[in-house]
């Protein structure tokens, strides 16, 4: 038997799945939409399990053999096959006709979502067999192993998110295929394989595949805006950027122009000047306007709801939140704001306004009288101490693409409670914030902004919160306005004006009578003056819970906003799908409910049956050890998915708080199972090794589910790179901790049986594959304390479980 | 084994899907069928109290399976949007009905529709008003439903492929208009091209998904409002029916 694990190996196959995972979440943003990104993650964690499985079927067709001759092939063969099948699957994935538009209308549309997510799962199959037969095959230096496993997939994870500012998407993909080839000839190497020129042949494929492999086509599903858009006569693509925030397309066309004015009144007649289309993720698009100083061709903004806040101030000092490409900047100017401070996100974006099409923006961000900032909203407004007449908030969906975040928890911290009392806290005295959002029938956003704004000012102690709102809405959009002090009644008779104008309507004002309601824009009830009175009144509650939608306020521990999803009504609107309730039904949240099934369902049947069919049937693990790898694999799923949350409102951005965590996670997770396999000599009981850990990280969680807010609060206008040290370290005895169970519990079962190692590994891919999308579920309905609670539960339970072991 | 699988394949493909014109013409009279029936129960949220007798006929004249892709024949008369490429669909048969009934079509009106799309809301308007004039921006798709539109024989429906912002200033002004081509704003040249009096129609939303459809009729004094119609029998509090 070799004595020598292929460590190096093993780390950079790990490496490539890893970053195969996060890189497939960015390619099917990019093709379809984010809502994707947690059925990768649970396929990803499939095709470990399902190796597994594999591995112990093959093990013992091996077996009568001798497995070691065959062992290196194995192993090889599956790195090459992962290097094929990355790309491969992507394309293959791409050849089925699915449509997640008509997933409800078309029952075959299912089945398609099924076939991609088994295809997805090849490449992860192949890279778990490569790991799990090392595992097995040296299972006495299992926490080594480990250690170099999870050493690669941090660098993974963390690695493609630097490769992704440099090289779009397609071209990493095949990055990656090469690197896996460059394990496959490493492990040649490493495990002294013959014929030695096996190792020159993969190398010289690697090279091949970087060089010669034709650019990987990334079709956009037709649905999708930027492809709406360029299906018309005369557009064409002047522009094009990408970074891990998303990948940017600019849109020209002379012939049909974009024309974008959202939810323009309908007794405007103006035009929208001449504009770019700027699509993130093919999304979008948000309108690079042609501007020359002359602002006589803007009149069009001031014929959309988002202008209402300027006809209370006299040149205020603004601040625009999500800028994009400058429409809400210009509305600002237009209105003769005698500041203007633009928050943008993406530093792609802001480049394009200021650099490539500048002449064509006219100087908009390098005015005098406007300053850019690149810096998500949120964090944006907690580290500054700058006081504001007006904040606006104008169809900005927070992180935008970027909330494709990994994980695919649309979490969104612009618009919960505690953003609502920051927002409050740093408006001048009189000073408004204004949002506006897309129009939805029956009221649901209105609504959930609504209550939001009566929960934030009640716990900022304002007096009287009735007399702090005012909320309109046109055909197409609606602006809620919230005030630091009551509304006064020149303000008031502004804001009639402005809407009768216009012809919007009054949802609320304070005072407003039930009978200036509903004018222009008729609905068959006042649902949003009667929803607005409802939510200031002290049935508030009643109303809440009997309104079919979910407008409960979104909070940090729950920032889900756009959750609008009950199951009663859900049941309601499915059985009236067909008389026109399909668009009413939120079909994201049943997604994931889909996929949990889905999960289960595919893994029960990859993972667990072919044991139990096989003559494993034989060598079942005990219930113990079952409970035991099954608990830790819950376990370590909630508290990454939980605290990667937790730190995205510290990290300012999902996409670094994913990087910083699930490398921090995994590194010192590897670091905490290298200690573990070291002191294996040390009088420690096993069981009392992980009871340790366990209390310790226990301890922990509560001390930072405890503190976190504070802390973060204190130390959030540090510098970057000052916050993700800080993170790291936070984050590292947490992780060092939970590094320690799996090797443990792996270790413990090679010295007493070593024939349930399989059973183990399966049960653990069970865990993590169901885990990761059942985190997501749980947080939606529960909130991520809750999340982390239930891990540390899980940990006191597999740490019973150890005890009763053998 | 594989041969009983192709042959119960066979069958079950002969028996479920119309294949020939008189099992469409029986698809497509149940389809109006189960369309009366959602109008109905949707009728006193939608304003419409029942579909007017002209749009019954004229959906139970208009042959859909003609107006989408060859393959997605046998379903053209489920009550629900198909894809007819370029990222287009061809509206649920409920919503199109319903669509028409807003507008108000009487015999000899004349109808402006901006998105042509399949065709077949242009067909159906045709049975009903005297002319139509319909602009799609996707040149492909429009010069297919132009040709669909003609080889059927309707004689009262002109096709334009172009830019529809600015309407057809030719032939205005119109007594109703359907916009049924995503658009951030109601452009102005449309508003002024309809007749005192006169209906836009507007439904909102994405694809396969109708959010809900907007009616705007210009007033005498040439003020504008509009009604927002949920096309679905749907309160939003329980107990509220």
């Amino acid at each position: 038997m070799m004595s020598r694990p292929p460590f190096i190996a093993i780390g950079l196959l790990s490496a490539c799945v890893l970053a195969y995972e996060v890189l497939l979440t960015r390619l099917f943003s990019i093709v379809l939409w984010h809502h994707f990104a947690y059925m990768i993650i649970s396929a990803a964690m499939l095709g470990y399990g399902a190796s597994g499985t594999a591995l112990t079927l093959m093990k013992e067709m091996l077996l009568k053999e001798k497995i070691s001759p065959h062992f290196g092939a194995v192993y090889v063969i599956a790195a090459v096959a992962l290097a094929v099948l990355m790309p491969a699957a992507f394309l293959l994935a791409q050849q089925i006709p699915f449509n997640p538009l008509e997933l409800l209308w078309d029952n075959t549309q299912p089945a398609k979502l099924f076939a991609i997510y088994l295809l997805m799962m090849l490449p992860f199959f192949c890279g778990g067999l490569g790991i799990g037969l090392v595992f097995a095959h040296f299972g006495k230096q299992s926490s080594r192993i480990y250690a170099c496993d999870i050493l690669g997939a941090g660098l993974g994870s963390l690695g493609v998110i630097g490769v992704l500012f440099l090289v779009p998407p397609h071209q990493v993909l095949t990055a990656l295929a090469a690197l896996a080839l460059l394990a496959a000839a490493i492990a040649v190497v490493e495990l002294k394989m013959r014929p030695k020129w096996l190792m020159e042949l993969f190398l010289v494929m690697a090279v091949l595949a970087t060089v010669a492999l034709p650019e990987i086509p990334v079709h956009l599903s037709p649905y999708k805006d930027l492809s709406q858009a360029l299906n018309i006569a005369g557009a064409r693509v002047v522009e094009k950027r990408s970074s891990p925030l998303g990948q940017i397309t600019v849109v020209e066309n002379t012939r049909v122009p974009l024309r974008d004015a959202p939810g323009m009144s309908l007794n405007a007649t103006s035009e929208p000047p001449p504009q770019l289309g700027v699509f993130v993720d093919g999304n979008g698009p948000s309108a690079l306007t042609r501007f020359d100083g002359n602002l006589a061709p803007l009149a069009y903004l001031d014929q959309l709801t988002s202008a209402l806040p300027y006809h209370l101030f006299e040149r205020p000092h603004v601040l625009v939140l999500g800028a994009g490409a400058g429409s809400d900047v210009l509305q600002a100017l237009y209105h003769r704001s005698a500041e203007v401070d633009a928050v943008e996100l993406d530093r792609n974006v802001i480049d394009l306004v200021q650099h490539r099409f500048n002449d064509y923006a006219g100087n908009l961000y390098s005015r005098p009288d406007v300053h850019v900032y690149q810096a998500e909203a949120r964090d944006f407004v907690n580290a500054s101490d700058t006081r504001y007449d007006l904040i606006q908030v104008a169809l900005l969906d927070s992180f935008g693409t970027a909330s494709a975040g990994l994980y695919g928890l649309s979490e969104n911290y612009l618009y919960t409670v505690e953003a609502f009392q920051t927002n409050l806290s740093r408006l001048t005295p009189g000073g408004m914030l204004a949002i506006t959002r897309w129009l939805t029938l029956p009221p649901r956003d209105a609504l959930k902004l609504f209550a939001t704004a009566v929960s934030a000012l009640e716990r900022s102690g304002a007096p009287n919160p009735s007399a702090r709102l005012a909320m309109i809405r046109g055909w197409k959009t609606v602006t809620l306005l919230v005030k630091n002090s009551a509304f006064t009644a020149s303000e008031i008779a502004a804001i009639r004006e402005f809407s009768s104008t216009r012809s919007f309507d009054l949802a609320y004002y304070p005072g407003m009578r039930a009978d200036e309601a509903n004018r222009f824009n008729i609905l068959s009830q006042p649902y949003f003056f009667e929803g607005a009175v409802a939510l200031l009144s002290p049935q508030r509650q009643d109303f809440i819970d009997q309104y079919k939608f979910y407008i409960e306020p979104a909070s940090d521990d729950q920032p889900h906003f756009f959750r609008f999803f009950k199951w009663n009504s859900a049941v309601e609107l499915f059985a009236l799908r067909e008389q026109g309730g399909m668009a009413l039904f939120d079909w994201s949240y049943p997604l994931l409910v889909a996929t949990l099934v889905q999960a289960i369902a595919a893994s029960a049947l990859l993972i667990l049956a072919p044991l139990a069919l096989s003559r494993c049937r034989r060598t079942l693990p005990s219930a113990p050890v079952a409970l035991y790898f099954l608990a830790i694999g819950f376990a370590f799923m909630f508290m990454e998915i939980a605290f990667i949350q937790k730190f995205v409102l510290f990290l300012a951005h999902p996409l670094y708080a994913v990087a910083v965590v699930l490398c921090a996670f995994l590194v010192f997770a590897s670091v905490g199972s290298w200690l573990t396999g070291h002191s294996q000599n040390a009088r420690w009981q096993t069981a009392n090794k992980v009871t340790l850990a366990v209390i310790a990280m226990g301890t922990l969680s509560l001390f930072y589910l405890a503190t976190l807010p504070n802390l973060f609060q204190a130390l959030i206008h540090l510098p970057d790179a000052a916050k993700i040290i800080i993170s790291v370290a936070l984050i590292a005895p947490l992780a060092m901790c939970m590094g320690v169970p799996f090797p443990t519990g792996m270790m413990r079962l090679a010295n007493t049986a070593e024939q349930a190692i399989p059973w183990a590994w399966a049960i653990n891919g069970f865990a993590s594959v169901v885990g990761a999308v059942l985190a997501t579920l749980l947080a939606i309905h529960l909130g991520f304390a809750a999340v982390i609670l239930l891990a540390v539960l899980f940990y006191a339970v597999a740490c019973g479980a150890l005890r009763r072991f053998a | 084994m594989k041969r009983y699988f192709a042959l119960g394949a066979f069958l079950f493909f002969c028996f479920a899907f119309p294949s020939h014109g008189e099992g469409f013409d029986v698809a497509r009279h149940k389809m109006v069928e189960e369309v009366l029936a959602d109008a109905n129960t949707t009728s006193s949220y939608s304003g419409v109290s029942a579909l007017s007798p002209n749009v019954i006929v004229a959906m139970k004249k208009v042959e859909r399976h003609r107006f989408v892709p060859d393959a997605l024949a046998p379903a053209a008369y489920l009550n629900r949007p198909l894809p007819i490429g370029y990222g287009q669909t061809i509206s649920q048969p409920f919503i199109v009905a319903l669509m028409t009934d807003l507008m108000q079509v009487k015999a000899g009106d004349r109808i402006l529709e901006i998105g042509t799309g399949s065709g077949y809301q242009a067909a159906i308007l045709a049975e009903i008003a005297g002319s139509v004039y319909s602009i799609e921006i996707i040149e492909p798709l429009g010069k297919e439903a132009g040709e669909r539109l003609i080889s059927l024989g309707y004689r009262n429906v002109q096709t334009r492929v172009g830019d529809g912002y600015y309407g057809w200033p030719e032939a205005a002004p119109f007594d109703a208009i359907i916009v049924t081509a995503a658009a951030s704003h109601v452009p102005p040249p449309l508003l002024k091209q309809l007749k005192i009096g006169g209906r836009i129609v507007i439904p909102l939303g994405t694809q396969f998904m109708t959010q809900y459809l907007m009616v705007v009729e210009k007033q005498p004094d040439g003020s504008v409002t509009t009604r927002q119609i949920l096309p679905v029998r749907f309160v939003p509090l329980t107990g509220g029916h």
